[in-house]
This record gives C-alpha cells, structure tokens and sequence, in this order.
C-alpha cells in the first residue's frame, strides 16, 4: 500500500513540475514576442482630444476613436507630407500626441502663429500640426521637432 | 523526407524568433555596448572607448542632472551622440563663455534637456544647437569597459643595479 501511495505521489510532483516548467517557458516565449510585436510592427489605441477634428473625434461627446498605430511602415524615418503620425511630444515626454505632418526637413513653413513668421525645417526635424486650427498643441507653439517614436496613424471605424 | 527538413525548418524559424525577441527586449529595457568615437567627452569617455548604457533610467524618467547619456542626434536620427546632463527642464544654464563681459542665460523648456561634452573646447552640444527633447535619450552609461591592450616592452637600460 505505501509503495503505491509513494508512487502516486510522485507522478503527481512531476506533473505539477512539469506544469511549471511549460508554465515558465510559455512566458519567456509569449512576453518578448508580444513587447517585440508591440514595439516594432503596430498596436491599438484611443484617441482623446479634439485637435484633430474633424478626421478624429469628429463628435465631441461621443466615443473616442481608435486609431492603429503603424510602427513597420516608418521604421526608415520616411514619411510623408500630410500622413498623420503619432509622436512623443516635446513638452511632456510621457504623453504621445497625434498631428499631421505638414514639412518634412528642409522645407519653408510659413506658420499660422509660431513666433517667427517664416521658418526652415531643420534636418531630421519634422513640422506637424493639427487639423483643429486654434485648439492644438502643435508646431505652431513648439516649433519643429525631431520626431521621436514615430507611428502611422489609421483610423478604426 | 521533405517533411521532416520542413518541420526542422520551421522550428529553426520559431527559435530564431522567439530569441531575436528575447535580445530586442533586453537591448530596448535593459542595456546594450555602444562604442563611442569622437573627442567631445575628454578625459572621462575617450576615442574607441566601449561603455554600457542602460535603458531602465530613461524609461522610467530617472535620468538626473550630471548623468552622461547616449541620445539620438537631433539633425540626424540614425546617428548618437555621448554627453552629459547639465540641465533638466526648468533649469537655469548660463550660455556665455566665462571670458565675456555680460553673462546671458537661457531656461530649459519643459520636457528638454541640455546635453554639454566634458571636452568643452570640441565639442558641439547644446551650445550649438539648442535643448534636446528629453524623448531622443536612448540610456545613461553607467560602466566603462576598461581594457589595456598595449603592452609596453620596457626599454632595456631600466632594468635595477645595471651599470
């Protein structure tokens, strides 16, 4: 009776180990592969604010729109004028905003209401602004910006 | 046969994926070895100096003001470059050279920073092109590989109690 009980247990043991391990080496797989898809190809997300209205949020009371965040298509830096991108924004690192790319580098803006009338965007820098002229933190307050973490934006209907 | 090179093939593929995976996340959360080139960090960083950045300070906004840092080039982004922190948004920089007359200064806009080399007599910086977004920091360096590779024979006539 003791020899089975003994062996009983140790198939149970090394089931649960075994549950373990899988357990253990499924995670190791699954989080890299997620982060890495997340990083580097595309994710989803909701878009708050008005600044870019009418394409985005075209109600204001109604349900934010979700919007794919393309990160493969600009994985060369190369855009587009008049793509909407989704960047890092310059004043608060820890918030991303969404605007349309107006000049790439090296074209002449003449801005709505930056400080200097006419400006150069200067190399590897980009002049976005948003479609809701007035009610958008863009360009026109913080001047050109390198663009850091740069998606594509499509929308989700 | 050609079933069993494609089931090979196919679980050389997943393994290739699952450990390219593994290295981008530790590459982009933990750290990488960046070497480094140039004059502008003189004495401390040198030409051909290997330095391991990591990257949980920047993501989780710890970077602090005297902290050397890699960042990405603001004119070029495949490019980095290697300073230190001088300022941290809200700070007060004085921007004239110790030899001028009228002292000026300038304030970081919120979410920059200013980035000078120890090397300030080659160096361009923050001097020359304004704060950078604190977004375009990569990592701080926190460790220098040492490595001395030159050996130098000593010259014979040193050796003790010739005559």
């Amino acid at each position: 009776m003791r020899l089975k009980d003994g062996y009983h247990m140790a198939q149970q043991t090394s089931a649960g180990r075994r549950y373990v391990q899988t357990f253990i080496s499924g995670f190791f797989v699954a989080v890299p592969v997620t982060v890495t898809i997340l990083d580097k190809l595309a994710y989803v997300a909701r878009v708050e604010g008005a600044s870019m209205q009418p394409f985005l949020n075209p109600d204001a009371g109604a349900q934010s729109d979700v919007v794919l965040l393309n990160r493969w298509s600009v994985r060369n830096y190369q855009v587009q004028r008049g793509d909407i991108v989704s960047v890092v924004s310059p004043r608060n690192p820890k918030q991303k905003i969404i605007k349309r790319v107006i000049g790439l580098e090296g074209d002449f803006i003449r801005t709505l209401s930056y400080k200097n009338r006419y400006v150069r965007v200067p190399d590897g820098h980009l002049w976005i602004e948003g479609d809701h002229r007035g009610h958008s933190l863009d360009s026109n307050c913080f001047g050109p910006t390198p663009a850091e973490d740069m998606a594509l934006v499509t929308a989700i209907r | 046969m050609f079933r069993h090179m494609l089931g090979k093939t196919l679980g050389l593929l997943g393994y290739t994926i699952q450990y390219g995976c593994i290295a981008h996340c530790a590459f982009e959360y933990i750290g990488e070895f960046v070497v480094c080139s140039g004059p502008s960090m003189e004495p401390t960083i040198v030409n051909h100096d290997v330095v391991f950045s990591e990257r949980m300070s920047r993501h989780l906004f710890k970077i602090e003001k005297g902290d050397i840092v890699i960042a990405k080039s603001p004119f070029d982004p495949q490019m980095n470059i290697c300073k230190r922190v001088i300022g941290l948004e809200g700070d007060k920089i004085c921007t004239s050279s110790p030899s001028d007359l009228f002292k000026t200064h300038t304030y970081v806009p919120m979410g920059h920073v200013w980035l000078e080399g120890d090397n300030l007599r080659n160096s361009t910086d923050s001097r020359n092109y304004g704060p950078i977004p604190y977004a375009l920091i990569r990592g701080r360096v926190c460790w220098k590989v040492t490595h001395e590779f030159n050996f130098k024979k000593e010259p014979e006539g040193h050796r003790q109690g010739s005559l």
